[in-house]
């Protein structure tokens, strides 16, 4: 089928149309926060902390105020003086949480390499960056963990006076007592140690942001790489700048990747906007990329104590699990959710499990801040299930693909409640796995296993079984287990005078593809041409409200709020042609666009000359208002579950330890599906990040506290030539709760690739008694895992 | 992040460029600044005054002279790697061409700047010390030749002298011989974790090898020959049992690596004496010409 014919059609939902956004992304026409270029406007950068724990003795900057081009230097004194609030704060609360006051530049001590400690603007980013060396910082060094366990378990001075035990929260999830009965009663325990290293979320295009205030009208705009302008324009208002939040315009143009890591209120945003309101000019603030890597929040930093208890027949009893998750050293504002609820919540897979148990401490340490990234807490505890399921098959000497069906929640049992406190809305996963493990020919795959291992040949067939919680979330729900901010979404469907229709909505694309999906959405509900559909996301100043995109929630949350708002524009529209029609509002109905009264079709009206009518306001239904738009606030009255299966075959370099990735299965469902292409993109480069976890990525610190990993040539990013064709598919079971019946996509693949390549390697090695390697797997961790180097 | 400021000169012969390093302190020769640039980006290096030297007529090419090969400075990667020339009197340096980077690095880099440059992790260094190679230099007092082997002092050092031009490599030519090089990519940064090149030359019969060089490069300090396994070649049968004993000396100190994130100096041996293996497999198994 044509491009052409797709896009005439209104049927447009479920349909594999081009991206609205290509051309200007390909062109160039599109506006970046970098392209943002304003009149009078000077440059900032910002000083950091080459230590990972020091006492600020002194910062001279008087050298650097007498150069050249140099406007202003700032220190973390001059915003305390300054009198705003200069607090980012935290948005989950948890029981006896410890929440030291995070600000935007340091005052008393640095904590982590890379914390900001003074701030200069100068005319040009050149000058501003040079100024940077000739501001003298003398330190006190003190002594630093980089270590989760290490920062609760070793006598090591605190990062926070406020948490002497560098302990900020200490989090249980299901009874105890209950749990380590299912556990004595079992006929196996299995437990093993894992350890999910720290992931940099290397989004292509760094932060970036560009602040005018404006001093008369007292008024701050702010371009910046923001997943959640109204949650950023929130946060400046209330937690350190003390702007009325009715004067900030948070504006997020295109913004080039995020993966998590453009969610959050950092300081530097923060100080870029400040510096404006110290200097009546507009400030432009960007990251070089290697100030990415120490100061955009990481993700993961997991170590893990993780046991299952199972029975002779195959069946689990029981999951206990004890993690110290390193939350960096300050509290990103979903810092504390993401190890506490996004991941215990999840503990139970896609498997009946009676009985989960688990404990999280959340560690400060020296490093940079660790808050969501793609999979956030589903990515961690997904991994811990698969990983246990693995080494549990491999006890009960059971066929790993067998054991996991037989613990499967059976379709019948939805909505099921899990032992993990959430409600699954929606599965078939035995219909996804079988249609993994026949794509890619598993029983075949273990016979050729067996006969290369004979040649001492080594192949690995890894299975991978996922849920994620996605569609973040229920209001009140996450209200009751501690977050700060509401779970709904928002949007305004408009059609205007001349028909066609503006999409206003509060999620913000990074490269999703928002503009085409949520105009497939309303294309479909309003029964008019994709193409006279226009998606506006990203302003504050046009979108009255929103919550963002993160969580995969924007499909399900954002696309159900333009559903319902489409929903009601039709609705009022039908009755503005049941009145011009001289019917009653029952007798007319809706095809494709056009209203007409049932049995008498040539008595009809496009939904387009509707609207026309409905702005000129002649001739209405008495007491009705002219205009044909909606605003609407959905809530979601649960989490979706997206689910599948995903295999992957390896074969070892017995010699080098090298991991070729020969076949790569992917099954999602995520419910109904808008746009199959945009599906399968966000697949594919979920896959890819999820396999750089497993077998590339990870920050190193070294003994210094100094990051080791902090340019592209130091920390691997997977490369496109590192990866197989990805195969993919889908299963489809909609979620019975959302308007569309869509659940989401955005970090499926990213939770299930991991284990999954995990789980081939292991499986791979298995003639050499090896149960479980951590990420990343190098071919150096596999040479000795075989018996390199003894 | 911003380079630092500097100046620029586009050098249009080879005693220009001679004298704008001699009379600007600092200054640096740039060819296919694929090397220079990123480090000046990172801050790593901050010349303030950078010598163009790609406007020089006559530093591009592969010619055949009386000793063997010269192949002019500015001749790009991809180049080497697609001439006839070198891919059947050098195959090694040929290889090892391909082998860099990506495409683009391939189109952009020179031969000269990727062994003037003295990254201990380029390719090609591997590839000239194993063909015996060396650059030839101009500097104010005149021109040179600079041996390969004397050419890496490690850490992006080398013995071209700070007012001196590579002006072309020079790979000799003899009968009876073959070459390759096999590289190890590491994974973070592309370029070769461990790269082995290697050099035979064998009697007319094809059974003793009479000389032989064979060169590392990688997360080493710097690219260097390994005398123990061509000592081990040298003079012996071509035979399997001469492999493995050359193998069996393919190591270096583990001081001689560099840290890696991912590999340890341990590991680092391990490839040497596989990928050595793999080198020798290939260099004795065809046929020398
Ligand atoms: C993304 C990327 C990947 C890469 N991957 C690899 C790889 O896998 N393997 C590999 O070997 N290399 C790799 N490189 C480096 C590449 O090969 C460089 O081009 C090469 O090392 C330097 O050559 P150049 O011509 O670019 O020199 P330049 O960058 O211009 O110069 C490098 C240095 O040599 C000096 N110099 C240059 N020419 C001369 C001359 N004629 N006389 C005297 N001094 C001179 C300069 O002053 C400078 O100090 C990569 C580079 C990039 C950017």
């Amino acid at each position: 089928m044509s491009d052409a014919e797709d896009r005439s059609d209104k049927r447009v939902f479920g349909k594999a149309i081009k991206r609205n956004e290509d051309i200007p992304l390909l062109t160039g026409s599109a506006t970046y926060t970098d392209d943002v270029m304003l009149r009078e406007m000077v440059h900032l950068a910002i000083r950091r902390s080459d230590h990972a724990h020091a006492t600020i003795v002194d910062i001279d900057t008087s050298e650097a105020e007498a150069m050249d081009g140099v406007i202003a230097v700032y220190t973390g004194e001059d915003v305390v003086e300054s009198g705003v609030p200069n607090t980012i704060p935290t948005a989950w609360m948890l029981p006896g949480l410890v929440t030291p006051q995070y600000r935007m530049l340091a005052v008393d001590k640095v904590r982590h390499e890379g914390d900001g400690i003074a701030a200069v603007v100068a005319e040009t980013p050149e000058k501003a960056r040079d100024a940077l060396d000739a501001i003298e910082v003398t330190y006190e060094k003190l002594e630093h963990v980089t270590d989760p366990v290490d920062a609760v378990e070793s006598d090591v001075p605190p990062v926070h006076d406020e948490a002497a035990d560098n302990v900020a929260f200490d989090f249980e999830l299901g009874e105890k007592d209950v749990v380590d009965e299912a556990f004595e009663a079992a006929d196996h325990v299995v437990s093993v140690d894992l350890r999910q290293p720290r992931i940099i979320p290397n989004a292509m295009e760094p932060r970036a942001a560009v602040a005018d205030w404006d001093r008369g009208t007292e008024e701050l705009r702010i371009w910046m790489t923001s997943q959640n302008p109204h949650l950023h324009r929130m946060l400046l208002s209330a937690g350190t700048l003390g702007v009325p939040e009715n004067k900030i315009q948070v504006i997020a143009p295109e913004v080039g990747g995020g993966f998590g890591s453009k969610i959050y209120h950092y300081p530097d945003e923060a100080v870029t906007a400040w510096c404006s309101m110290q200097l009546g000019r507009p400030v432009k603030w960007k990251a070089s990329r290697m100030e990415a890597y120490v100061t955009d929040c990481h993700g993961r930093d997991h170590t893990t104590t993780a046991e299952i208890a199972v029975n002779d027949d195959g069946t689990v009893q029981g999951v206990r699990v004890e993690t110290y998750a390193g939350l960096g050293a300050q509290l990103s504002q979903f810092a504390t959710a993401t190890p506490s609820y996004l991941y215990s919540t999840i503990l139970s897979g896609e498997y009946a499990i009676p009985a989960i148990y688990c404990r999280v401490i959340g560690a400060f340490t020296n490093t940079t801040p660790v808050d969501a990234y793609r999979g956030a807490g589903r990515a961690e505890g997904i991994y811990v299930i698969e990983r246990l399921m693995d080494v549990a098959a491999r006890e009960l000497d059971m066929d790993p693909a067998e054991f996991r069906r037989r613990n499967l929640i059976p379709a019948d049992q939805f909505p099921y409640q899990t032992a993990a406190a959430v409600i699954y809305d929606s599965g078939e996963y035995e219909r996804a796995m079988d249609t993994a493990l026949e794509h890619i020919g598993y029983d075949d795959l273990r016979e050729r296993q067996k006969a290369l291992r004979e040649e001492g040949r080594y192949l690995g067939i890894g299975v991978g079984n996922f849920v994620e919680s996605a569609g973040l979330s229920p209001s009140g729900l996450a209200g009751d287990l501690g977050a700060q901010a509401g779970g709904w979404e928002s949007s305004i469907v408009r059609f205007d005078s001349t028909g066609t229709v503006t999409v206003l909505v509060g999620t913000a694309d990074q490269g999703q593809g928002h503009r085409t999906t949520f105009a497939q959405i309303a294309a479909e509900e309003l029964g008019v041409d994709i193409d006279a559909v226009n998606v506006v996301e990203g302003d504050t100043d046009q979108i009255p409200q929103g919550m963002g995109t993160y969580g995969s929630r924007s499909a399900s949350v954002g696309g159900g709020a333009i559903a319902r708002g489409a929903r009601d524009v039709r609705e009022k529209a039908r009755e503005i042609a049941a009145h011009q029609l001289e019917a009653s509002v029952e007798d007319i109905g809706f095809d494709d666009g056009e209203f007409h009264v049932v049995g008498a079709p040539d008595r009809s009206m496009h939904i387009q000359a509707v609207a026309a009518q409905a702005y000129l306001g002649h001739n209405l239904p008495e007491e009705m208002d002219p205009g044909l738009e909606s605003t609407n606030f959905y809530d979601p009255e649960n989490f979706t579950f997206p689910f599948g299966t995903h295999v992957a075959v390896v074969e070892i370099d017995p010699e080098t330890g090298a991991i070729d990735l020969e076949r790569y299965v992917a099954v999602d469902d995520c419910g109904e599906i808008i746009n199959p292409l945009i599906v399968e993109g966000q697949v594919h480069g979920g896959i890819a990040q999820g396999i750089g976890a497993a077998l590339y990525e990870g920050a190193v610190y070294d003994d210094d506290g100094h990051l080791t990993t902090r340019r592209m040539d130091e920390y691997a990013v997977p490369h496109a030539t590192y990866l197989p064709d990805f195969e993919t598919e889908n299963t489809v079971t909609p979620s019975p709760h959302n308007p569309i019946g869509v659940k989401g996509v955005g970090e499926s693949a990213t939770i299930a690739a991991a284990p999954t390549i995990v789980s081939a390697v292991v499986d791979a090695l298995e003639p050499f008694g090896v149960t479980h390697l951590d990420m990343p797997i190098t071919p150096e961790r596999v040479w000795r895992a075989m018996g390199g180097g003894d | 992040m911003y380079a630092n400021d500097f100046e620029y000169y586009r050098a249009t012969s080879v005693a220009e460029a001679v004298e704008l390093l001699v009379s600007n302190e600092g200054a640096e020769p740039m060819a296919g600044s694929h090397g220079l640039l990123p480090r000046m980006r990172t801050g790593e290096e901050a010349p303030p005054v950078l010598v163009d030297i790609n406007g020089i007529d006559g530093l591009r090419s592969i010619e055949e002279t009386e000793a063997g090969l010269s192949i002019g400075a500015l001749t790009t990667h991809a180049e080497i790697a697609r001439s006839e020339l070198v891919q059947t009197h050098a195959p090694a340096l040929a290889v090892a061409a391909q082998a860099v980077g990506d495409i683009q690095v391939r189109n952009g880099g020179s031969i000269g700047g990727n062994l003037a440059h003295g990254d201990p992790r380029a390719d090609l260094p591997a590839a000239v010390l194993a063909l015996g190679g060396s650059v030839s230099v101009t500097g104010p007092d005149g021109s040179s030749s600079i041996d390969a082997t004397e050419l890496f002092h490690g850490d992006f050092k080398t013995e071209v002298g700070d007012h001196e031009i590579v002006t072309a490599v020079e790979i000799p030519v003899a009968a009876n011989t073959a070459s390759t090089y096999v590289k190890y990519r590491n994974p973070l940064s592309g370029y070769p974790l461990i790269g082995v090149g290697t050099w035979v030359q064998t009697d007319d019969g094809g059974e003793t090898i009479e000389a032989a060089r064979v060169a590392a490069t990688g997360n080493l300090v710097r690219s260097m020959r390994l005398e123990e396994v061509e000592n081990a070649l040298i003079g012996s049968a071509v035979d399997k049992s001469t492999i493995d004993a050359a193998v069996a000396e393919a190591a270096v100190d583990e001081e001689l690596y560099r840290q890696d994130p991912q590999a340890s100096a341990a590991y680092c041996n391990h490839l040497l004496a596989v990928r050595t293996a793999e080198a020798l497999d290939t260099v004795l198994a065809i046929e020398t010409n």
